[in-house]
């Protein structure tokens, strides 16, 4: 469903991606690890297509169509979601208002008509329970005033409801403490069937305990230098990524 | 520039949608200011002599003024001899009986504003006294009101048929001296609306006031005056907008509020009057005076504002507590784009024991709009145990606008608590990105973010009022959309 081929890409002139070639197919679940400033949110940014990430060279496809030529908002609608590292505050918007205006969003792109109040309701109601979300935070603004833990919860809850086909997790565990890290997890495998793809980027092997992947990629200074299964991360976990980092030949070699 | 940065930029300047004259015959006195034209004007309207004699002296006292320079906007200077100061529709006859009875071009010019008068009156329940230019031309509900001896009338008509209570509250909470525009207003004033609510009586229905400028060359000088005698409540409603001129428009008005005993008076507002095209070029200067006196213990009086239009805003809704316990509050959101000007905010005087006010601003400033907020809290000697808490946040669109925050804060009495807050934003491509990663468009993210940013201030406009500013809000930053 996503192909990567050879996809270059710099942030304010710096490049940061050099040659990155990743299929996911439905219904898999890849983890890309890799050490800091190695490329992995610049990768998530350029997916979800935010301004600044400029692609020098290769091309994503989804589902075969070009998504390097979508907006942001058009790249949602066809389906891809981005569970945000940081997610952003909206002062005085309701979390329950902004998750409808998106869900309408989705439905007028695929020509449908506004989701019926009740219909969204139950939704709401029935994902809220996936994580475990109170239900004040339905009423509180936009991740405004959430903890750390609680604003991650609301990606998950968000990507529960607008239910994409794709979605990239971008370090949705840094800050969580175990408890709301199995939350989150549990939220994340409940969403996972045979139609639905995720890229899931973390820095630490810990993660992956609770979403087990079908892939593990180590990304090294914008490439991916090494790709294998489960227990990849696993070593990652023994060996650190200094391997990858001081010794690029060694790392080539290991690949 | 950036993707996001251009939209805003393209949202910031979209045209003035209420841009269009009614053609409509005006019974206009020639250009100029002398006490000839007072005397005239107040002639025109039959006035008793002592409102003549008021008239002339506030002129007198003018003549003697300076233009006030102190206000963040820059414009150049108004020549008041080039100024028309009285103009009305002509009328066959006394005047209209019935909304059936109004020049039906009038009736159009309402329509294109999606202000169906008789519509209006009847679905929404909402008695509408609509000001057109400076005469009121059409006045319903007068009889349902009348039976709960509420006064809602035209100015004229309250000078004629309530002469005592004008002549007993009119300047008590404005004096003709208070300030330049005031006492220009005091001297020449045309019509506006009376409001009467006698003790223990609970205004059944918001009170609506339909404003609009239409002569070309005209100033506007309404004066409003509103009395909530003692446990009464009233929620009246002010709405405006402009056709599009090419010249500047005065618009001076006065606005004056009395509440006694137990009394509350809520006052709402949303301007929208052509605030010039995306050069600078006309706009209307909306120099006003408003000012409500919590005279009674336990009275309140609350102003809500949504300010989108007008080259030039200079406007302080102000409480004066002078009842023990008495509650004053503004809340307001004020908007300016292209080279529009707002210097606006509140005075809060706590005169009273244990009164209270609150003040909330928000301000949105985009393309070259310069907003600035200017608030006084003065806690006199007398107000012990008073509390204010004022919060001024400003958001900003684009790098060429500006926001400016001017509180004054006097406290002359060591029992208050005075409380300021202040912050400054702006939309950020966080935030845009954001929504739209959620599959939600620009423009859509941006009355989005706006509409949260104004919240609460929108809470406290009535439901029907409060979604109106909302689609204006929408309107003044999606252009066409709406």
């Amino acid at each position: 469903m996503l192909e990567i081929r050879n996809l270059y890409a710099t942030v304010e002139g710096r490049e940061i991606l050099n040659g990155i070639d990743l299929i996911i197919r439905p219904g898999e679940t890849h983890a890309i690890m890799g050490p800091n400033g190695s490329g992995k949110s610049t990768l998530a940014n350029v997916i979800a297509g935010r301004e600044g990430y400029v692609v020098t060279g290769g091309e994503i496809r989804f589902d075969g169509k070009n998504l390097l030529e979508m907006d942001p908002e058009t790249r949602a609608c066809e389906g891809v979601f981005l569970a945000f590292q940081y997610p952003v505050e909206i002062p005085g918007v309701a979390n329950l208002y902004f998750l409808k205006a998106a869900v309408n969003a989705v439905r007028k792109y695929r020509g449908e008509s506004p989701v019926d109040a009740m219909d969204f309701w139950d939704l709401v109601h029935e994902r809220m329970e996936l994580v475990k979300m109170d239900e004040s935070m339905l009423k509180r603004s936009v991740n405004e005033g959430f903890s750390g833990g609680e604003k991650k919860r609301n990606e998950v809850f968000q990507m529960a409801v607008l239910q994409p086909r794709f979605a990239v997790m971008d370090e949705t565990d840094s800050g969580l403490d175990i408890d709301a890290l199995k939350v989150v997890a549990d939220g994340v495998n409940a969403l996972r069937n045979p139609e639905r793809g995720f890229l899931v980027i973390t820095h630490y092997q810990r993660l992956l305990d609770y979403i087990v992947p079908d892939y593990v990629h180590v990304l090294v200074n914008g490439r991916i230098a090494r790709s294998g299964g489960k227990e990849l991360a696993l070593e990652l976990e023994q060996q650190g990524y200094a391997l990858y980092n001081e010794e690029p030949g060694r790392a080539r070699r290991a690949a | 520039m950036t993707d996001s940065t251009k939209t805003l930029e393209r949202l910031a300047t979209s045209d003035y949608q209420y841009g269009f004259v009614t053609d409509i015959e005006q019974e206009t006195v020639a250009p100029g200011l002398n006490e000839d034209v007072i005397r005239l004007i107040s002639a025109k309207k039959e006035e008793p002599d002592w409102l003549l004699e008021w008239r002339l002296t506030a002129f007198r006292h003018w003549l003697t003024q300076q233009q006030p320079q102190w206000a963040r906007v820059h414009y150049p200077p108004i020549d008041y001899q080039a100024i028309s100061y009285y103009a009305a529709p002509k009328q066959k006859g006394d005047g209209p009986k019935s909304l059936d009875e109004i020049d039906p071009e009038l009736r159009r010019t309402y329509e294109k504003l999606g202000i169906p008068l008789a519509e209006q009156a009847i679905l929404a329940g909402v008695a509408v006294d609509a000001v057109f230019d400076s005469v009121s031309v059409a006045t319903s509900y007068k009889g349902k009101l009348a039976e709960l001896g509420i006064v809602f009338c035209s100015f004229s008509e309250a000078v004629r048929e309530h002469s005592a209570l004008v002549r007993q509250y009119l300047g008590s909470v404005v004096p003709y001296r208070d300030n330049y525009y005031a006492t220009l207003n005091s001297s020449v004033f045309s019509d506006g609306s009376f409001v009467y609510i006698p003790p223990g009586v609970r205004c059944p229905m918001e009170l609506s006031t339909y404003f609009r400028i239409n002569a070309s060359n005209t100033g506007q000088f309404e004066r409003t005056l509103i009395i909530a005698a003692e446990g009464a409540y009233v929620s009246y409603l002010e709405g405006c907008t402009a056709p599009q001129r090419d010249e500047n428009q005065l618009h001076a008005a006065v606005v004056e509020l009395i509440a006694l005993d137990n009394a509350t008076i809520k006052y709402s507002t949303v301007q929208n009057w052509y605030p010039g095209d995306a050069k600078g070029r006309g706009g209307i200067y909306n120099f006003v005076t408003k000012r409500g006196l919590c005279k009674g213990h336990d009275s309140r009086i609350s102003w809500t504002q949504v300010e989108t239009g007008s080259a030039i805003t200079w406007k302080y809704p102000s409480c004066i507590l002078r009842g023990e316990n008495s509650v004053g509050e503004f809340y307001s959101v004020a908007i300016t784009r292209d080279y529009q000007q707002a210097d606006t905010g509140t005075k809060m005087i706590h005169i009273g024991k244990n009164t209270r006010s609150t003040i909330v601003s928000k301000g949105i400033s985009a393309g070259h709009g310069q907003n600035a907020y200017r608030g006084l809290v003065k806690i006199m000697p007398t107000a012990e145990n008073a509390r204010n808490h004022s919060q001024c946040d400003s958001l900003l669109m684009g790098d060429q606008c500006g926001a400016h925050t001017f509180p004054y804060i006097e406290v002359q009495n060591p029992s208050a608590q005075v409380a300021h807050e202040a912050s400054t934003s702006k939309i950020s491509e966080d935030q845009l990105f954001y929504c739209r990663q959620r599959g939600i468009s620009t423009e859509n993210a941006v009355s989005l973010i706006v509409n949260g940013f104004c919240k609460e201030v929108f809470k406290e406009l009535p439901m029907e009022f409060a979604v109106e500013a909302q689609k204006l809000i929408e309107l003044k930053l999606e252009g066409s959309v709406g």
